[in-house]
């Protein structure tokens, strides 16, 4: 990636920053800023993972519809008598398992990325609306409602937190393991990197089988936080990550881009729903306002 | 020169990508009825220069004469009203669809809105009666066709639209022995019928086989032009590399070991019961026409295909290589002869690439600092030039890329490497640098399978010569004495 490719979402953030808080006095208060951290959070979550899947070529349209489900299951769990530790745990289990399932349908199956997560979007859809019959699942647990609903310090929302170690863990991953140089490699050119010695459907399995722990770990953190886990929870966030992953700068060919333009590119997206909320631009508006600004971003980086 | 102005008359052309001078005051003339090779090492500028023939790009300084007139051709549109076409090496023709869909790909004759299929066949018909390829029916659909034939379609379609200047990008880099001689045949053809031809290549045999004129460039600069007739070998690569090469193929003193890879009765896809025994030291070459089944048996090797029966054994055991990452860890590197689509990650750094097969890494974290010693040591070890080894391989020259694909596999010490067609598209002076990687491999003891097409390559570089014809070993030879039309002969299948 070029220079300008990298700082291009970066500079657009600081832009965004720049008129926000010219046009909205409240915009640069601490409260607003550590609200639209929090709102961000979710989609980060999930961004990080989907940039893994995209970075190895590939595209994962079920992490709602993961983190719908296991967000169901782990309040579920909760609500028929079972421990926090266990609800969790099954909850971030079934995730990793789901996602492992896409990338058995990916490699083994070879039905195209696309194709293969969207049957499983729509599969778990419906067992999440069939597990929950349609109705919330209401949280009762005080201790699990602090992993999305806590404070550090009074100050700042544990899903920050979350966000900003998961966001350390996967830049590692990716820079500084074998296994993030593989994820490359297998996008740049999966055929040099089989060639190569790289296994390439275990590695696909460990793909989409982090997406899908992600996705599921922002499921427990959004139960959480709004106390109850519901059958239609996180629809539509799976493009939500996607264009935080594009407005970072990766190529959704895959074998280019870095995690910190993912982190950048959920910011955009988020304060640039908070300015739009703040200068009471009506929300119908707020969508068209955002496929502009994902235009322009993914024009711009095409003309580089 | 006669009265008649040239063809095409270039003078003066520079261009520059940014701060990068690609062509720095070149000149170029092609007559009627002539074939015209351009030479150059890569990178020398010639691609650019025929971008800029064809429209695709501008000359920042110069001009381009047509028939003695200055035009200015700004698009392949424009170049195409003045008769100029180019062949490419990657075909532009698309596989789904027939024959004469391809020739009229974006010029359909119509009636009243309507297609008009049957005038398009029947053009089509001339048009391939044309290049000699009346057997072929307009309604084919391209994939059904070899290369050779496409390249036959390309060549209709261009002349179909009146071109008399035909630029031809390595014409000959992917057919067989008797599609070149065909290819040859209709070359000499157009050129009684007054076309005019460049003809880009790196295969000095075909060059002074078939080319009235060499044009040479090198660094964007023009060396000269020179009449073929009279002209010497050596001389031309002096031009082009701007030295003498001590030699063409360097010496090795053979240093041949123990049996390292031993080969009993292999089948599997289209190879059929194919033994030999590979030494430690030893370069085994393998000749064969396109399709004998050579990279099929270098895939099987590697455990890329399904093998059939037969037995391979390395160093005395066994191996039976399912997947590369099996065969690499028995001791086997590949050597990939399409190495964009094969053998690089395009977008990924030189450093990158080179430790792809084995990441130095302590318990899966990246070593960086051991990473970087090993490249810098394989960038000095193998002469690969360039700036920074974060670079992308992507802005590499075709001779420095095939050496990081080589590197790549040198990282990892190999037992065996199988090199298929190692110095395809490598200019004169980094193919002599590759030979002289082999030569230093084998005497370290590595055994090698080389795959070459490029005969002289095969008979100067191999200890012996296995040659297979149909996915059958016809022949094994000391390469030592053998001739290239014994080769050729048990490459055709002859005894």
């Amino acid at each position: 990636m070029t220079l300008m490719q990298r700082l291009g979402s970066v500079i657009g953030l600081l832009l965004l920053f720049v008129v926000l808080s010219i046009m909205s006095p409240d915009f640069l208060s601490t409260g607003n800023l550590l609200t639209v951290l929090r709102q961000v959070s979710i989609n980060a979550l999930i961004a990080f993972g989907m940039t893994f899947v995209i970075l190895a070529g590939g595209i994962d349209l079920s992490v709602g519809a993961i983190l719908a489900l296991t967000g169901a299951v782990t309040a579920g769990l909760m609500a028929s008598g079972h421990g926090m530790v266990l609800a969790v745990g099954a909850g971030l289990g079934l995730g990793l398992v789901l996602g492992i399932i896409n990338g058995v349908l990916v490699s083994w199956g070879k039905v195209a990325p696309f194709i293969a997560t969207l049957g499983t979007m729509t599969l778990l859809r419906g067992l999440t609306l069939s597990y929950t019959q349609g109705s919330p699942i209401p949280v009762t647990n005080q201790s699990f409602a602090l992993l999305g609903g806590g404070y550090v310090a009074n100050l700042i929302p544990l899903p920050v937190i979350w966000m900003f170690v998961a966001f350390v863990v996967c830049a590692f991953l990716l820079r500084g393991t074998v296994f993030g140089r593989h994820v490359v490699a297998i996008g740049g050119n999966e055929e040099a990197a089989r060639l190569s010695g790289v296994r390439i459907s275990p590695m696909k399995l460990a793909i989409y089988g982090l997406s899908g722990l992600l996705s599921a770990f922002a499921g427990v953190v959004l139960t959480s936080r709004l106390y109850s886990a519901q059958a239609t929870a996180g629809a539509g966030y799976e493009l939500d990550a996607i264009a935080a992953v594009v407005l970072g700068g990766t190529s959704l060919a895959g074998g280019r881009g870095w995690l910190f333009g993912t982190l950048v590119g959920a910011l955009l997206i988020g304060f640039l729903n908070n300015g739009l909320n703040l200068l009471g631009v009506s929300s119908f508006y707020q969508q068209v306002v955002k496929g502009i600004v994902i235009l322009i971003a993914v024009l711009l980086d095409r003309r580089q | 020169m006669s009265a008649s102005p040239p063809l095409v008359r270039m003078h003066g052309i520079h261009k520059a990508f940014g701060p990068v001078k690609v062509l720095e005051g070149v000149d170029f003339e092609l007559v009627r009825g002539e074939v015209h090779a351009l030479m150059g090492e890569n990178g020398a500028g010639k691609s650019t220069l025929m971008k800029i023939l064809t429209g695709i790009y501008a000359p920042d300084q110069g001009g381009i004469d047509v028939d003695g007139q200055a035009v200015s051709i700004t698009s392949p549109a424009e170049a195409e009203k003045y008769g100029i076409a180019i062949i490419h090496q990657e075909l532009n023709l698309i596989p789904a669809l027939s024959i004469a869909d391809n020739l009229f790909l974006g010029r359909e004759l119509s009636r009243f809105g309507l297609l008009d299929r049957k005038a398009m066949t029947k053009r089509a018909m001339e048009w391939l009666a044309r290049v000699g390829m009346t057997r072929l029916d307009p309604d084919t659909r391209i994939e059904r066709l070899s290369v050779g034939q496409q390249q036959m379609v390309e060549i209709a379609r261009a002349l179909g639209q009146n071109a008399r200047v035909l630029i031809m990008d390595e014409p000959t880099a992917a057919l067989t022995e008797s599609e070149t001689n065909t290819l040859f045949k209709l070359i000499r053809e157009l050129r009684e019928q007054g076309t005019g031809i460049v003809y880009v290549s790196h295969r000095m045999e075909e060059i002074f086989a078939l080319c009235d004129r060499i044009s040479i460039l090198r660094d964007g600069q023009f060396v000269g032009t020179r009449d073929v007739p009279g002209l010497a070998f050596d001389e031309v690569v002096k031009m082009m590399v701007g030295r003498t090469l001590d030699a063409r193929f360097p010496a090795r003193t053979p240093k041949i070991g123990e049996v390292r890879l031993k080969v009993e009765h292999l089948s599997g896809g289209m190879v059929k019961d194919v033994s030999f025994d590979l030494h430690a030291g030893e370069v085994l070459g393998v000749a064969g026409l396109l399709g004998a089944g050579r990279t099929e048996l270098a895939r099987l090797l590697f455990g890329l295909d399904k093998t059939g029966s037969g037995q391979v054994s390395l160093d005395g055991v066994t191996v039976t290589p399912k997947t590369p990452t099996e065969a690499i860890q028995a001791g086997l590197g590949f050597v990939t002869e399409d190495r964009k689509a094969q053998g690089l990650v395009l977008d990924m750094s030189l450093r990158e690439n080179v430790s792809l097969p084995r990441v130095p890494a302590h318990a899966g974290l990246v070593d960086r600092p051991g990473e970087k010693k090993q490249t810098r040591g394989l960038i000095d070890a193998l002469k690969i030039r360039t700036r920074d080894m974060e670079l992308d391989v992507r802005a590499l020259s075709g001779g420095n890329q095939q050496k990081v694909v080589l590197a790549k596999w040198l990282a990892l010490k190999p037992r065996v490497l199988i090199l298929d067609e190692p110095t395809r598209g490598v200019d004169v002076g980094g193919k002599a640098e590759i030979y002289h990687i082999i030569n230093q491999l084998a005497e370290q003891g590595v055994a090698i399978l080389m795959i070459s097409s490029e005969l002289p390559e095969v008979l100067a570089m191999s200890d012996r010569i296995l040659v297979m014809h149909e996915g059958k070993a016809t022949a094994l030879l000391e390469a030592h004495g053998a001739t290239q039309e014994a080769v050729m002969t048990a490459a055709t299948g002859g005894k």
